[in-house]
């Protein structure tokens, strides 16, 4: 029980005053983050990241803010889809298909209550699946080399994607360009300036919070410029109506509930899937198989249990692969990643064996978010729907001042600031060509890594290239990667939400 | 027609970023990995998406209308002249025109853009500067 004893070390670290008010304001402003339209859990995250590292909070309480911020922004989803048919972002996107309806039926306080208790139960849940399955999955770690490792995050790269990928060539192309950010500035190997051009301000390398926040936050900006007139007039959001379901239905949500959570999870651990996929395919099972002819899209509350559990499962699922392996499998856990390399905390097993407190005071912290979260928005979700009247005109400003005062306050240079404005150009320029962003972070995040494992792998080996390929485990990573890029471009049309949504409507 | 113009974009920018890379110095050790083979590998698969892109361009994405383009553009202008002015006037002043700006191009009427910007500047620098202590840039006035 080596598990327990850990898990309670982390309570006891995560326990603090200081800690549980900050996994309350993370809370609290990640609900916020989540309902506002054009906010998600990824952009949201990344504006948050320079700030908190700016004031000098320690690793424990900054992951603890930042991680209560994400698991919020989740929870937050859910409000303006089901109040306005706005998804807050990808994943909250099924749950606009029966949310929406019963809005329309004057059982909107319902449906928040039922989301937000299937949030708290998937996400609940899946933190458990984190602490049994992580440990295992770090012994598994345990046995890789350098050239384990390359395979590894070419897996990560090849599937990320994901299997609703449109376009693998420019899933890939999104993964390479970050990786060619990533060798911008001094090599850490032999110290010599690589592709600089001789300006001082690239030696040190693109930092990636300065991409980030300009790919996700400045591209958001420029999306609402293009189209302004389009969300100049803001929908009216639905009358609540009474908040409380009766207990008979949240006994009938029981099955589905533990199903979407199962379901959930399971994508959120495997590569190339995430917190969207999660929710897709718990709700398309839930119809399918347990709901034909039940009103499904048309006010189901199972149809808004169900992507719920699944989504919040999926991003407690995504955690998995991250903590033990350093290996995000989604856009929010990429930019967790970017969180814990700023803190120079290394995901993988490493982290298990030198830095027990971190890893499971964050665990623990979960745990305590997602209690505080029920809590905030069951009772108190009317506050968190006023955030809906907050005005576009008056958002957009803000999150570009805040996203500036950011990076400013992390590195003081008017340089970066600049470069952050071209990333927020290139991400539009991205978007708009369907080139996925969440790879691009990806590469700049672990492309140093990956390129240390090349070169320790041939160290090893004298140069012979061979050693790439010489274990069994390497040959199943390989195979895999292999497999997770072609796969999509068979099956790719059946798992891609907004296809799907497409068909059904025609 | 734009996953052509894109292709052939990102093929002219991995010739620069190779040509960037062939000017690396080579280490005095001779090493296995040397600080150009990562670049190169990137650089060739790149171009090989690159023509990808060319050869097999996906439907036209909804690019925004001219006003949409001159919105983008205007915005990029300021915001440039903003890291610009920073230093010059301070975090106070410059971020009150930025937001501002914005609030007048979202639609709002110049009273709401002007109390606007000073609003949510001054709560911006109240929260991050004055509870919160980030450093933010000073102006001749302090502010």
């Amino acid at each position: 029980m080596e598990t327990v004893d850990h898990l309670l070390e982390g309570f006891a670290v995560a326990l603090t005053f200081q800690n549980i008010m900050l996994a309350l304001l993370g809370a609290v402003l990640g609900t916020m983050i989540g309902a506002l339209p054009g906010l998600g859990p990824s952009n949201g995250v990344a504006i948050m990241i320079p700030v908190v590292f700016s004031i000098g909070l320690g690793a424990t309480p900054a992951l603890i803010l930042l991680c209560s911020i994400y698991y919020g922004a989740m929870y937050g989803g859910r409000i303006s889809s089901i109040l306005l048919n706005i998804p807050g972002d990808e994943p909250a996107l099924m749950t606009t298909l029966d949310g929406y309806p019963m809005a329309q039926q004057g059982r909107a306080g319902e449906a928040l209550t039922i989301s937000g208790f299937a949030s708290f139960f998937g996400s609940f849940i899946a933190t458990i699946g984190l602490v049994l399955f992580t440990p295992l999955l770090v012994k598994v770690a345990l046995l890789f080399g350098p050239a384990e490792y390359l395979a590894l995050f070419v897996l990560a790269f090849a599937t990320l994607g994901g299997v609703g990928s449109a376009n693998q060539a420019k899933s890939a192309f999104a993964a390479i360009l970050g990786l060619a950010i990533a060798m911008v500035g001094l090599d850490g190997q032999t110290g010599t300036p690589r592709i600089t051009f001789n300006n001082i301000h690239l030696y040190e390398g693109i930092d990636f919070l300065v991409a980030i926040v300009g790919l996700f936050a400045l591209s958001e900006l420029f999306i609402f410029l293009a189209d302004r007139g389009k969300f100049a007039q803001q929908a009216e959001a639905k009358p609540i109506g009474r908040l409380l379901p009766e207990l008979k239905l949240f006994k009938s949500l029981m099955p589905t509930l533990s199903r979407s959570t199962v379901i959930g999870f399971i994508a959120g651990v495997l590569p190339g899937a995430g917190a969207s996929l999660g929710s897709f395919m718990a709700y398309s099972l839930e119809k399918r198989f347990f709901g034909k002819g039940k009103g499904f899209g048309t006010g189901n509350p199972r149809g808004v249990a169900a992507p719920e559990a699944g989504n919040n499962a999926a991003a407690g699922g995504a955690l998995v692969p991250m903590l033990a392996l350093g290996v995000p499998g989604s856009g929010t856990t990429a930019v967790l990643l970017a969180v814990l390399l700023t803190l120079n905390v290394q995901p993988g097993p490493l982290l298990f064996k030198n830095s027990p407190d971190v890893v499971w005071g964050l665990i623990a912290a979960l745990f305590i978010a997602n209690i505080m979260l029920l809590l905030l928005n069951l009772p108190m979700v009317k506050i968190f729907v006023k955030v809906l009247q907050i005005k576009i005109k008056y958002m957009m400003p803000a999150v570009v001042l805040i996203s500036f005062v950011g990076i400013y306050g992390l590195t003081g240079s008017v340089f970066d600031l600049r470069l952050m404005i071209i990333f927020g150009v290139l991400g539009f320029l991205l978007r708009k060509l369907e080139v996925p962003l969440v790879p691009v972070i990806m590469g700049i995040l672990l492309g140093n890594l990956m390129e240390n494992n090349l070169r320790r792998a041939l160290a090893i080996s004298d140069g012979d290239w061979s050693i790439l390929v010489s274990s069994p485990l390497a040959i199943g990573l390989w195979v895999f990667a292999i497999g997770g890029f072609i796969l999509p471009i068979f099956v790719g049309k059946f798992f891609r939400p907004r296809a799907v949504l497409k068909d059904l409507k025609d | 027609m734009s996953d052509r113009i894109f292709g052939i974009i990102a093929l002219i920018a991995i010739c620069f970023y190779a040509w960037g890379a062939s000017m690396t110095q080579e280490p005095f050790l001779p090493q296995a990995v040397g600080p150009k083979v990562m670049p190169y590998i990137l650089s060739a698969l790149g171009a090989f998406c690159a023509v990808y892109f060319i050869s097999r361009p996906d439907a036209e994405p909804s690019w925004p209308a001219r006003n949409g383009w001159f919105e983008i553009l205007a915005a990029v202008f300021v915001m440039v002249v903003y890291t610009q002015m920073l230093p010059v006037v301070g975090f106070f002043v410059a971020s009150t025109f930025c937001a501002a700006y914005f609030i007048w191009r979202f639609f709002g009427t110049p009273l709401q853009a002007g109390v606007g910007g000073v609003v949510i500047s001054f709560g911006i620098y109240a929260v991050f500067h004055l509870a919160l202590g980030l450093s933010l840039a000073k102006g001749p006035w302090g502010f």
